[in-house]
């Protein structure tokens, strides 16, 4: 599913709103997450997920082509993790962890 | 949310519903086994992971993973740009 397709449903499934609406509400909620987590927020949508920010510090890499060593600035990762809720929905209600033996 | 009642008008129970819906959407075509694409933002992606065998990290008891379909989200380009281009911390 892509953004627009996203649009077309919402539209389905709210019509009151005119495709416009539809599409600046979809990019809006997009942009504030964006500008969140740029600002180093974590964001929570319940039901659905927590969005943040990971520091990870310096370290030593390797360029893979050549093999030679590079260095790796600190930098900061966006990560999502899905909610207790969706992750058991997306896995097919199954239970989760795995069985003793 | 705030930002959806002013950019779009909307009254605020409204722009809520709206910020539900949308969620809603995804979460049910991530169900479904399907990819979701927020050009500019990411990809939440559905993967099936194979049965492996595992430990229990508390007891350490040994215990066979069952296969099963995990939920990741891949950031865009411009995301991870975003989210560096901060001030330092």
């Amino acid at each position: 599913m892509t953004k627009s397709a996203l649009v077309d449903e919402l539209l389905a499934r709210r019509a009151q709103l005119s495709r416009r609406q539809a599409e600046l509400v979809v990019d809006t909620i997009f942009e504030t997450l964006s500008k969140a987590l740029a600002a180093g927020r974590r964001v929570e949508i319940r039901g659905f997920g927590v969005f943040g920010v990971k520091e990870r510090g310096p370290r030593q890499g390797r360029n893979p082509k050549t093999g030679e060593l590079v260095h790796i600035a600190a930098r900061r990762v966006p990560f999502f993790r899905a909610g207790e809720e969706l992750r058991m929905e997306v896995n097919g209600r199954l239970k989760r962890g795995g069985v003793e033996t | 949310m705030n930002s959806i009642n002013q950019r779009v008008g909307l009254a605020k129970t409204q722009a809520q519903d709206l910020v539900e819906v949308v969620f809603e959407i995804i979460s049910e075509r991530l169900c479904e086994g399907e990819r979701v694409k927020v050009s500019g933002f990411g990809a939440f992606v559905v993967s099936q992971k194979r049965a492996r065998r595992g430990r229990n990290p508390q007891t350490g008891a040994p215990l066979v993973v069952q296969p099963r379909r995990v939920l990741s989200f891949k950031p865009s380009q411009l995301l991870k740009e975003l989210v560096n281009s901060g001030k330092s911390w």
